[in-house]
């Protein structure tokens, strides 16, 4: 299908995007890496009229070191992602989502910064920002503010930027010390999540000290699985005490029925891939 | 892998490159998309969103007033002359035909159907203005399910015919003469196994989208479309339009994949033909993906009652199969066939005495179904191997061992069947022990055992299939008795050019599978001229004139003895213009390794080769009379009989019980296809199939919701599988030549699909056997493996 007919801009700087943004009103959109917005163009279910095309802000592309985080721009490719010492040494929670994204056409176009934004509940990244207790850094015509994760998902494909506002940068936390895994289930390779689980543990002498547990696709946003996190705290790091910890995986959780999962096989999913999500966080090993 | 020894000397056997395969695969070609004509105008099609409706208004003049708009029109402005879109097998006297219109004009009947078009300068502007049209419907009641639309106060897809079957079609091997009663068989079985199995619809998803070009500015209206079968096209456009034959001209560029869902004459091709003549300029049209899913047919979708008989020593003693057949909203060119294609192979490979099937087509308000890779065949092939492996267990026998004990042994060919047929040659001892030696069936059946003990839970499931198919469609008189209303012949020209180089034009219309390189393999030895001097051409009515296209396993096993008999009789022509050359008799003279010589001439004797004397021919100074100045030649093939390659794939598949999740460890795939022209053209396509049959056990199925909407209808919700979803395949082979003609080959296109599925299924539910499971729905989705779990039970 081809798009209805769209001006479109493409700012060299923050601040001539967020002007554009401003200029372009309710029916402006930001065009990151393309790949939900260009679909959903093509199949007429969105149709602004105005694209604010952030390809060409270098600022906004690439990872920095931050002293306890890393500091990540919102253009940052999936594919940099990958390739980037930074992220593989502090952050590999998401390296190893960002690896299970689609297919390699789509990590070379599509951006950490467009997958946050766009807030499927079915993407691989938020659950895993949540998960991290990542902070987003927005921008929009009252300056730059920072949003947690908890408050930036608000509802599908609903997040909490303001008008005019758009994702510059995300702050990670390093996970030094942390062992963490993101477990994927999927229909088919390129597919969406049916249900994904992103964990990171630490571990201190025999126990789990603490644990944070994302979902995806689990509800209307991402989800931090806190029944589970609440049960491995100070849990010995044992497989029993994770298995009957993960077995509270769907508490509070309001997983969707779709042409490719019942709601009653996410949550029956999300107990097990929660275990061997820990399990393989943890280093685990079977008793 | 293939391990099969390849022929040394000659072209055909050798696993040579594809000479088509650089433009194919950098695109750098003629695609019908990539046709620019001048002045060339862009269609776009306005689809019901309703499954059933009655049309009680359609306003298009908003759109001609869109900018770039040159004309639109909806299926009341053209309803008195668009004609019936054709189905060329009425498969009964009585079957139902209802009128196809390619615009809808009173009434819409499935999601899809084409309502109004507007033709435009541009794609996009044509595009635009379709949201401007205003179309009113008053929808009418939706039957989606067969046996809803079969029940006595069923909503009627076609009110106006009464009724929603379409027909039904028996054969009874002992009215045949073919077989016994199955009553009797029944009545006297010791084991009777009866089940009911779900052919998923499923949707062909070529990767080239369908793509129209129609130029009405020369003396003949010249359409270019990406089909399967532009003979037949022309033929069908002269009949449904009124326009004269010899004033079409139907060109099939190069087409990107079909697996049956380009063999049809559509909705779109005539719509274009429409438009084009309307606003006097060429036309394109080129259908997104999400149309090409909801409009373009489906395949299979059948249900099948199916009942075994057998005695308790494994020998079965008869098969009924009660088929509901889902036609859709309409009747397709060969819809109501293709049922029927399979009816001739529930016996497969084995040689019980007594066989009955029913078929009922049935019309819902779905999209139209017609052929999709093994049509009808893969149905059967699935039903009596999934039955086989229910017998095996309910007498405690292994699945491969109830095999041997029914099928047909390599000495009792040819062996004519219980359903009609004669099959000529096979081996399926051969084929079976090669299997499972690649297989390591015994250390894997071990293995299972080991892990069902310990309670292990991935658990590992063997599957079995062994197949036969009917291939090479088709003799005439065959297709005569079935109604059909074509023949099943096929032709082949060779012009020898006068400096030696060889044109071939063929019947047959390749969308990718390699004929320009198989049919040159086979030239270069019958003629003795290099591979690279032979040029095919092919899918162009004005090149070739005559043909029937290629589906159904037939182009090697049909249009390639028309290609054979074809250089037999340039060798013929050439005879006496080498005899004359050569200054000696024709009776002296033998044709080898290229060349005429004198009978008894040493081999490295100077002889007259094809290129010489078509020099000769091209100068025709000093011809003896008679002696015409050509040696170009045409032929024809009609097959007296199909030919039946065979086989036997072993799957086996890890579940994990706790998901659900299928995984194929390995999949080994030994196929007969008789005498191979080029391995690696049949290694690609064993591959192919095997993974097509993959996806319709594992990944893929079109689903409807109540109201008859696609949920499936892009890609993205629709699943198919990739290479990163699929296994690696070991294949390798068994020759039996076919016995009923000079190239001994057999056909391969559908093979690996039709042998597939059930190999993947009879894994997964040996897997589940422990936990009570005999039985799963197919896609066995994860969702549904974990579902039979619970269960513990059928599912």
């Amino acid at each position: 299908m081809i798009p209805a007919a769209f001006e479109y801009t493409k700012p060299s700087t923050v601040d001539e995007a967020v002007r554009a943004l401003a200029e372009g009103g309710e029916d402006a959109r930001v065009l990151a890496g393309g790949q939900s917005l260009i679909p959903m163009l093509r199949l007429r279910m969105a149709a602004p009229t105005l694209l604010v095309d952030l390809g060409g802000l270098g600022e906004l592309r690439g990872v920095r070191d931050d002293g306890d985080a890393l500091v990540i721009g919102a253009m940052t490719r999936y594919a940099d992602l990958l390739r980037d010492p930074l992220v593989r040494d502090h952050a590999p929670l998401l390296a190893q989502a960002t690896a299970t994204v689609a297919d390699r056409q789509v990590r070379h176009l599509g951006t950490i910064g467009g997958s946050l934004a766009e807030a499927d509940p079915a993407g691989d990244l938020p659950s895993v920002a949540v998960a991290l207790d990542v902070s987003f850094e927005v921008v929009g015509p009252g300056g730059w503010r920072t949003i947690s994760a908890a408050d930036f998902f608000v509802d599908f494909l609903t997040t909490a930027l303001g008008d005019g506002e758009m994702l510059g940068a995300l702050r990670v936390p390093k996970q030094d010390g942390w062992g963490t895994h993101y477990e994927k289930f999927s229909r088919v390779a390129q597919a969406w999540s049916i249900v994904g689980v992103a964990v990171a543990v630490r571990r201190e002498n025999g126990t789990i000290a603490e644990a944070r547990v994302g979902l995806t696709s689990m509800g209307n946003r991402p989800l931090r699985a806190r029944a589970v996190e609440e049960a491995l705290a100070g849990a010995p790091a044992t497989a029993e005490a994770v298995s009957s910890a993960a077995a509270r995986a769907a508490e509070g959780a309001d997983p969707p029925t779709d042409v490719w999962a019942s709601a009653e096989y996410r949550s029956h999913l999300a107990t097990v891939l929660t275990r061997r999500a820990v399990v393989a966080a943890g280093g685990i090993h079977a008793s | 892998m293939t391990t099969v020894q390849e022929r040394p000397a000659g072209e055909v056997g050798a696993a040579r490159k594809r000479k088509e395969d650089a433009r194919l695969i950098t695109g750098r070609t003629m695609w019908t998309e990539n046709i620019t004509l001048p002045g060339m105008l862009h269609l776009a099609i306005l689809r019901s969103p309703m499954a059933h409706a009655r049309i009680t208004r359609v306003d298009t003049s908003a759109a001609l007033r869109e900018p770039g708009v040159v004309t639109a029109f909806s299926g009341r402005d053209v309803a008195d002359t668009q004609g019936s879109l054709p189905c060329a097998w009425p498969v009964t006297e009585d079957m139902v035909h209802p009128d196809h219109p390619p615009l809808a004009v009173d009434e819409v009947r499935h999601v899809g159907e084409a309502v109004a078009v507007v033709v435009a300068r541009d794609r996009a502007s044509a595009v635009d203005a379709l949201a401007v049209i205003e179309v009113d419907y008053e929808p009418l009641p939706v039957v989606l399910d067969m046996e809803d639309a079969l029940a006595e106060d069923a909503r009627l897809v076609h009110a106006d015919k009464g009724t929603n079957k379409a027909y039904t079609w028996v054969f009874d091997s002992g009215e045949a003469g073919t077989g016994q009663g199955v009553d009797a068989a029944f009545a006297g079985a010791e084991v009777v196994i009866k089940r009911r199995y779900i052919q998923q619809r499923l949707i062909p998803a070529f990767m080239e989208p369908r793509s129209v070009v129609v130029d009405p500015t020369g003396d003949q209206h010249t359409i270019w479309s990406a089909t399967q079968i532009p003979h037949i096209l022309r033929v069908m456009v002269a009949l449904v339009t009124g326009t004269p034959e010899h004033k079409v001209r139907v060109v099939a560029p190069d087409v990107g994949g079909g697996f049956g869902g380009k063999l049809q004459v559509t909705a779109e091709e005539l719509i274009a033909f429409m438009a084009a003549q309307r606003v006097g300029k060429p036309v394109k049209y080129t259908e997104s993906r999400s149309d090409s899913l909801v409009s373009a047919h489906h395949g299979r979708d059948q249900i099948q009652d199916v009942e075994l008989a057998a005695r308790r020593d494994g020998t079965v003693l008869g098969l009924r199969v009660n088929l509901l057949a889902n036609m859709g909203a309409y009747l397709g060119i060969v819809t109501p066939g293709v049922p029927l294609l399979g009816a001739f192979m529930y016996n497969a490979i084995y040689k019980f005495p007594a066989y009955r099937f029913v078929c009922t087509g049935v019309f819902t308000n779905t999209t139209t179904t017609d052929a999709y890779r093994g049509a009808g065949r893969p149905e059967a092939t699935y039903a009596i191997e999934r039955l086989m492996d229910e017998l095996a267990v309910e007498l405690d026998m292994d699945p491969v061992e109830v095999r041997r004990r029914n099928w047909i042994k390599h000495d009792e060919f040819p062996f004519d069947t219980v359903a009609g047929l004669t099959y000529d040659s096979g081996n399926y001892e051969a084929a079976t022990d090669k299997a499972l030696e690649l297989f390591g069936y015994e250390a894997l059946r071990a293995e299972q055992a080991s892990r069902r003990e310990s309670g292990d839970p991935v658990q590992l499931g063997i599957g079995v299939s062994t197949y036969t198919e009917m291939c090479g469609l088709a003799p005439s008189r065959v297709l005569g008795a079935l109604r059909y209303a074509a023949g099943g012949w096929e032709t082949a020209s060779i012009r020898v050019l006068p400096t030696g180089k060889v044109e071939v034009v063929t019947g047959t219309s390749p969308h990718g599978q390699g004929h320009e390189t198989a049919w040159s393999q086979i030239v270069a030895d019958r003629l003795g001229v290099p591979f690279e001097d032979v040029e095919v051409l092919h899918g162009d009515t004005r090149t070739s004139h005559k043909g029937l296209d290629t589906y159904g396993s037939r182009s090697l096993a049909v249009g390639g003895i028309a290609l054979v008999n074809a250089c037999t009789k340039v060798i013929e022509k050439a005879r006496p213009v080498a005899a004359h050359l050569l200054e000696c008799d024709v009776s002296d003279l033998e044709f080898a390794d290229g060349a005429f010589r004198v009978r008894g001439a040493p081999s490295d004797a100077a002889g007259k080769t094809i290129a010489d004397c078509a020099f000769a021919v091209f100068a025709a100074h000093d011809m003896p009379d008679g002696v015409e100045p050509t040696i170009d030649a045409d032929a024809t093939y009609d097959p007296g009989n199909f030919s039946f390659p065979h086989g036997t794939h072993l799957c086996a598949t890890e579940v994990d019980a706790e998901t659900g999740r299928v995984t194929i460890r390995s999949y080994v795939a030994v196929d007969d296809v008789g005498r191979v022209i080029n391995p690696s053209i049949v290694e690609g396509q064993v591959h192919g199939g095997v993974a097509q049959g993959i996806a319709q056990a594992l990944f893929e199925e079109a689903v409807y919701d109540g109201e008859g909407n696609l949920l499936t209808g892009t890609f993205i919700d629709y699943t198919p599988p990739s290479a990163a979803d699929l296994p690696d395949i070991v294949s390798d082979r068994t020759e039996t030549p076919a016995p009923d003609h000079p190239l001994g080959a057999k056909g391969v296109g559908e093979a690996g699909t039709i042998a597939s599925t059930p190999a993947v299924i009879n894994a997964i539910v040996d897997a589940l056997r422990p936990y009570g499971v005999s039985d799963i729905r197919m896609p066995a989705t994860p969702e549904r493996v974990w579902q039979a779990l619970r269960g513990g039970a059928r599912s």
